[in-house]
């Protein structure tokens, strides 16, 4: 065992190992709870579309189908950068992981800015539910509850990626300052399972919410 | 966790799959297929999250006690929406007296 992983080794470890599979295995359960913390959401989705299916495609029909497509493109850019930050602090490249985990926060930032306009888009155009909600169309309580579900989901989603931008900008500045290095490479790969789970559920918010009513 | 070091081919072909994926399913909303709209959209989706988990998330190089603890967070959302819509799908199957 070389000195640098040496002094990375927690002491109730025997081998680096050891403690790699810890820290993944960590980071998936909390993942698993996110899943079901996502999952209430999905689960009012599947309740609401499958009682009022027709509601639910007039107002799924007022969303941004191309907005929604370059969110998606976006994040997909932003988990392969993320992906080869994490190679690039494995590998010591240490300018080159500053990079990578700068562009991946600039996707993520762009993501939350597009997001923004779409936002404001529907907020003059009144499908924001409150008092100022108004939808043309018949049931428009129902269509406010699709809406509801929009905002809240969405509107996770949208922390997740923002909660993500900031993890991304202090580990650059810790790639910096030399406090992560090739050897705790993990601190970046854990981290980067993280960002691609809020990819994996952006995955399923697009066609569930802006492909619904597409046609 | 394995301690291989990901080639760069495997990122750029998964991205390009993931994105070959994301027209796929742009293009299937368009096409009237009835209720097989939604089955070809949510394939599409587990898909493109089979691709993240393998490849970007490193469960491909993963050990058993990973997919165990991965295939848990699905299993447990399974449970949650089967047993929701298990409810609200069968509602109208029986007669109901009148309050």
């Amino acid at each position: 065992m070389d000195s640098a992983t040496d002094t990375v080794l927690a002491e109730q470890f025997d081998e680096i190992e050891q403690q790699h599979s810890a820290d993944t295995l960590g980071m998936w359960i909390f993942l698993a709870t996110e899943v079901m913390f996502f999952g209430g959401l999905f689960a009012g989705y599947a309740v609401y579309r499958f009682s009022f299916p027709h509601v639910f495609y007039a107002a799924s029909h007022h969303l941004d189908v191309l907005a929604g497509a370059i969110d998606t493109a976006v994040l997909l850019c932003s988990s392969l950068t993320m992906a080869f930050a994490v190679r690039a602090v494995r590998l010591g490249q240490r300018w080159m992981s500053i990079l990578l985990l700068g562009v991946t926060a600039v996707f993520g930032a762009g993501f939350l800015v597009i997001h923004g306009f779409e936002y404001h888009h529907e907020w003059t155009e009144h499908l924001v539910p409150g008092g100022s909600f108004a939808f043309e169309g018949a049931d428009p309580h129902r269509a406010q509850m699709f809406f509801w579900l929009y905002f809240a989901t969405t509107g996770l989603h949208s922390l997740h990626v923002l909660i993500g931008v900031a993890l991304m900008l202090v580990l650059a500045v810790l790639v910096l300052l030399e406090k992560i290095t090739a050897a705790r490479f993990m601190t970046v790969e854990i981290a980067g399972l993280y960002w691609h789970f809020v990819d994996v559920v952006w995955v399923f918010l697009f066609p569930l919410y802006y492909l619904a009513g597409a046609r | 966790m394995s301690d291989e070091i990901i080639s760069p081919r495997i990122y750029f072909k998964n991205f390009g799959a993931l994105i070959v994926l994301l027209l796929l399913t742009i293009g299937a909303a368009y096409l009237d297929l009835g209720p097989l709209n939604f089955v070809l959209a949510m394939l599409i989706s587990l898909t493109k999250t089979a691709l993240i988990a393998l490849f970007f998330m490193h469960i491909r190089w993963g050990g058993k006690m990973l997919h165990l603890a991965a295939g848990a967070g699905l299993l447990w959302l399974g449970i949650l929406l089967a047993l929701t819509l298990g409810d609200y799908i069968s509602r109208g199957w029986l007669p109901v007296a009148q309050h």
